[in-house]
Parts: C-alpha cells; structure tokens; sequence
C-alpha cells in the first residue's frame, strides 16, 4: 500500500504520532545499540554534567521520529535521505509515566523523480528537540 | 585546545566485516518498539522486494558509531570525548540494511570548523557490502564543548 506521489502535495499531513519513553525504554535501547553513556541511566552522573535528569539518547529519538515517516510509506526502503539536528534533550524522570515524544510530519517540497521531502516536528513537555529534521521519500 | 583543521579529510582504513544478523535487528526493532513486520518476518520483507528482513533505518548508526571510535582515539588529532555531544546525524541511503550483510565501515572526517568557541567535527561513516556496493553513509556532527557548558543531545 505504497503512497502515490500524485496523491500529496505540499502541505499533506502525516498522521502524527506519540511515543513514550521511560527508563526502563532507555535501558533495553542501551543495550540493544551499545551506546552505554551513563546520561541514558544514571540520574547521579547526569545531575554531575549539568543535566536536569536522565534523558533519551539523541538516536533513539531520531528512531521514534521516523516511524512516522515508514508508517505512512509502509515500506522503511522508501526513505533515501534522513537527518536530524539534536536541539533539546528528551528528559526523562524515574517514575511511571516517563516522557513523552510527539511527532508530525508534513510533505515540504515535491522533488524529482517522484520523491518528496518530509519536515518532522519532534516536542517533548513542549520543547522542540529535534530541529532539521528531514526525511527525502521515493514515493511511487 | 581547537583541533586542527588540516585533519579534513583524514581517512581511516575500513573496519572488519559486521555480519548484520536477524536477531539483532529484531532486538533494535522492539528498543525502538517499532512493529513493523519487515524487520522480523522475512515473507513480509519479501513482499515490499527486499531478499530478507531489512533493519530499522537508524540501525547503522550502530556501526558507524562504533568505527569513529578510530577517530576520538586518534592520538594525532586530540579530541577531548569528555566533552563530546552528537550534534547532527545524517544519513544517505541506497538501500536499507538486511540480514545477512556483511558490511565495512569507512571513516573519514569530513569537516572541522570552531563555533562559538566549540570543536565542531563531521566524521562520514560509508558502510559498503562485500562487493563494495554502498549501502549507506552516516554523516555524524560531533561538538566538543567549550569547559563549563550545559551538556546536549
């Protein structure tokens, strides 16, 4: 069910989506990326950088992002561009609610070759904390 | 201490092979609690034209991540990591991974410019099949902080 370029514009909507986060998410992406930077889990060391609390790695929410860009195409192989600029940290506080990721997305630019360029909006506790971030799409 | 610009272009010989496996990327799938069945049924895969389960697009950041370990350890170029956040990410695609590649990693640094009084350094990661055939680069933008400033990511 791929998305026909002659069906969007500039301007279409993606169907937005929301991600939790909690420690415990935190962990098991640790583990599973090897990125074992102790910002990602130890709210003592964190406090010691200058960090309000534990917060998600940057890749992670990069990874959540997308998702709303592959839901949509349905086929992840569409994608031919992505990148992201790492604004804000996504905070992360030990309790059972966590943080939340909240991301839309929006067809920016038609380009050649039947491709668009997605511009993804990323919040948590209503900061921005991904800027640029833009995904170039093979649409069919 | 800045570092030095003479260093662009600077390029690190290519890693040993990575074997992308199927568990691991189901493993990265459910961290990122992404259910999309092409990462973890290979009939699903096959029928979006990929030869097997493909790994989430992030993924190679895994192993781009890993070979620029070449570059912090660099005696040479002197990056202090304590102070190292990732700036940007980037990455250009001809196709996804798949279970089964086994792919090497290429470093090189593409960029160092000073901001504001922070090291700001593009290390390009190109990961190539066994044949050679790009798969994909990993453009990561790390900022060596100025002493004392708040930390990113």
């Amino acid at each position: 069910m791929a998305v026909n370029f002659d069906e969007v514009e500039v301007g279409t909507e993606l169907p937005a989506q929301s991600f939790p986060v909690t420690r415990a998410t935190l962990v098991r992406y640790a583990g599973a990326s090897g990125d074992f930077n102790p910002i990602h889990w130890n709210e003592r060391f964190a406090h010691q950088v200058g960090l309000p609390d534990v917060i998600a790695h940057g890749m992670f929410t990069m990874a959540e992002a997308l998702r709303v860009v592959t839901d949509w195409t349905g086929d992840p192989g569409a994608v031919v561009e992505y990148g992201v600029r790492f604004t804000k940290p996504v905070v992360v506080p030990d309790d059972d609610r966590g943080a939340v990721i909240e991301v839309t997305g929006t067809v920016a630019k038609l380009l050649e070759d039947r491709r668009v360029r997605v511009d993804l909006l990323a919040t948590s506790a209503g900061q921005k904390v991904l800027g640029m971030s833009r995904a170039v799409v093979q649409l069919a | 201490m800045a570092l030095d610009p003479s260093f662009i272009g600077r390029s690190y010989p290519p890693t040993e092979p990575y074997e992308v496996g199927r568990e691991k990327i189901r493993e990265f799938a459910v961290a990122i609690g992404d259910a999309n069945p092409v990462y973890t049924d290979p009939e699903a895969a096959k029928a979006l034209g990929h030869p097997d389960v493909i790994a989430p697009l992030t993924f190679p950041f895994v192993l781009s991540y890993a070979a620029a370990a070449q570059v912090v350890a660099d005696p040479e170029l002197g990056l202090d990591f304590s102070r190292v956040v990732h700036g940007d990410q980037k990455f250009e695609y001809t196709r996804p991974l798949r279970a089964g590649d086994r792919v090497r990693v290429a470093i090189s640094i593409a960029n160092i410019k000073s901001l504001a009084g922070n090291d700001v350094l593009t290390v390009k990661g190109e990961i190539a099949d066994e044949s050679g055939e790009h798969v994909v680069t990993s453009i990561m933008t790390l900022v060596a902080r100025a002493a004392d400033d708040a930390a990113g990511e």
